[in-house]
């Protein structure tokens, strides 16, 4: 299915979606679609903002972030993030904010179709007061550990190296928490840099079956300016380039003018 | 061979780390120790990054934790839900290593507000992985500038807390000195300065009342070795001030 057909189809406004992928395979393409078919009101699930959502807080699509790491990584700050939570431009942004082992095992629960999560943490820190965490007491031992609640995106959007005819598809290297994010969703849309006739499995391959999926789009380079594992290598000069794009509101609005006019690559 | 206080810094952070252990480690001076480390006194040191990369031992610094170059160059390559809830909850990694924009005098950590949550005067990138390594690690690592804005009475936010329950231990490093805590208690104590920083000028920058060793060692400046390893880096972590 082409992207715009994908975007346009499985992602309304107001809905909770989850663009997953830590650090490699961020599916910046698809959330640059969702920008430029002017997505709104969205709650947006993800364990590191990072650019796809500087980018898609700054176009205005966003009304709620949920996460657990707001930073340009190895660079410093979100600016756009920063700017929403700081000076509400371009609109406020409700915050729920996690640790990476809280998020991690919310998505677990979800796609374990379970209503919560374990896990040690939380306790003593001031984030359950900005957070959904609870307490439970196990039966078995008596410890008191917190619970997480289960992550249901409406739909979970991720990038993968290849899928095949049917619709299977095939992710490796880093492989990060995109199973559980695909598994907790109630749709799913995945771009893949190849089609292939037939998958052949990589070591450390992981094969999400097309009955889990419900739509994949061709999109080669689609995580740029990450990146994808044996094909496409990360844009380190962009993340550090972001840092300058991304501080003032005049230079953002160039890039977006630029990105909305569809010029070019806009990774 | 003369060098600056960040130098020192990232050299001293790596001298905490011994041959057999094992080190989560994360972008900008972690990244720079851990790897001088192991380039020098710890040639079998397993550098773990959160992205799941176990072992990893690449030839450049990595940007970010999951840069290309740390899966290429890892034993293993694991999930989120792996290394998080497998290696790291458990207690399997050694030594964590972590930064901060505010710490207390017991070792709290802030990495998400300065100012009121609700009305922050800066939004910093939150809590990452940095709460539940903090108590999960054996020894934690911490590296952050030393002035009244960092060593505060009191956080902003309490983003991570440090062990006090006595299993662990803390050992903080700044560009004026060292400061650990102990099993007898559970407040820093100033145990090291740097060259020519007396124990006064670590006070003035300090925000409570500094706990001060009995005898406060002179950090050993950098070898001639550890310079040439660590300027052989590249790409050096920002200067503190």
């Amino acid at each position: 299915m082409p992207l715009e057909e994908a975007i346009g189809s499985l992602l309304n406004d107001g809905d909770s979606v989850a663009f997953e992928g830590f650090t490699h395979l961020i599916p910046f393409a698809a959330g640059q679609e969702a920008i430029r078919q002017g997505k709104k009101d969205l709650e947006l699930v993800r364990m590191t903002p990072d650019l796809i959502y500087d980018q898609m807080i700054g176009a205005g699509c966003a009304r709620r972030l949920v996460f657990s790491y707001g930073g340009n990584p190895g660079v410093g700050s979100l600016h756009r993030l920063r700017d929403a939570v700081e000076n509400q431009w371009p609109a406020p942004l409700e915050l729920e904010e996690h640790s990476h082992a809280g998020m991690v095992n919310r998505y677990i629960a979800g796609a374990s179709g379970l209503p919560f999560a374990v896990l040690r943490g939380y306790a003593g820190t001031d984030l359950p007061d900005h957070s959904e965490v609870g307490e439970v007491t196990c039966p078995f031992t008596g410890e008191v550990l917190s619970a997480v609640p289960a992550l249901r995106p409406d739909l979970t959007v991720i990038h993968a190296q290849q899928a095949d005819r049917q619709g299977n598809v095939q992710l490796w290297g880093i492989p990060g928490v995109q199973k559980e994010a695909v598994l907790s969703a109630a749709r799913s849309l995945v771009t893949v840099e190849e089609i292939v006739d037939e998958l052949t499995l990589q070591p450390g391959g992981v094969i999400i079956p097309s009955w889990e999926i419900d739509a994949v789009s061709h999109v080669p380079n689609g995580a740029q300016p990450s990146y994808t594992h044996g094909y496409t290598t990360r844009d380190n000069d962009f993340y550090r380039e972001w840092d300058e794009i991304s501080r003032s509101r005049e230079a953002f609005g160039e890039w977006l003018d630029r990105l909305t006019a569809g010029e070019g690559d806009e990774s | 061979m003369s060098f600056d206080s960040a130098e020192l810094m990232t050299v001293v952070a790596a001298r905490q780390l011994q041959n057999d252990q094992s080190v989560l480690v994360g972008v900008g001076r972690p990244s720079h120790a851990a790897i001088l480390a192991k380039r020098t006194h710890a040639p079998d040191l397993v550098l773990i990054y959160e992205s799941g990369t176990i072992d990893a031992d690449p030839d450049s610094i990595p940007l970010s934790i999951g840069d290309p170059e740390l899966a290429a160059t890892s034993t293993s390559v694991v999930s989120l839900p792996d290394i998080f809830n497998y290696w790291l909850q458990p207690g399997r990694i050694d030594v964590g290593f972590l930064g901060a924009a505010q710490i207390d005098r017991h070792g709290n950590l802030n990495t998400t507000v300065i100012g009121e949550y609700d009305h922050p005067r800066v939004r910093l990138p939150g809590a990452g992985g940095a709460p539940e390594i903090a108590r999960s690690c054996q020894e934690i690592v911490v590296t952050l500038p030393h002035s009244a804005r960092t060593f505060v009475p009191e956080l902003d936010f309490t983003t991570s807390l440090c062990r006090s329950d006595g299993e662990g231990s803390m050992v903080v490093v700044t560009d004026l000195g060292v400061l650990e805590t102990s099993d007898q208690h559970d407040e820093l104590e100033l145990t090291a300065t740097f060259p020519g920083i007396g124990v006064g000028e670590v006070q003035d920058q300090t925000g409570w009342e500094l706990k001060v060793a009995g005898d406060v060692a002179e950090v050993a400046p950098p070898t001639a070795e550890e310079l040439e390893v660590l300027r052989s880096l590249g790409s050096k972590p920002k200067a503190v001030r």
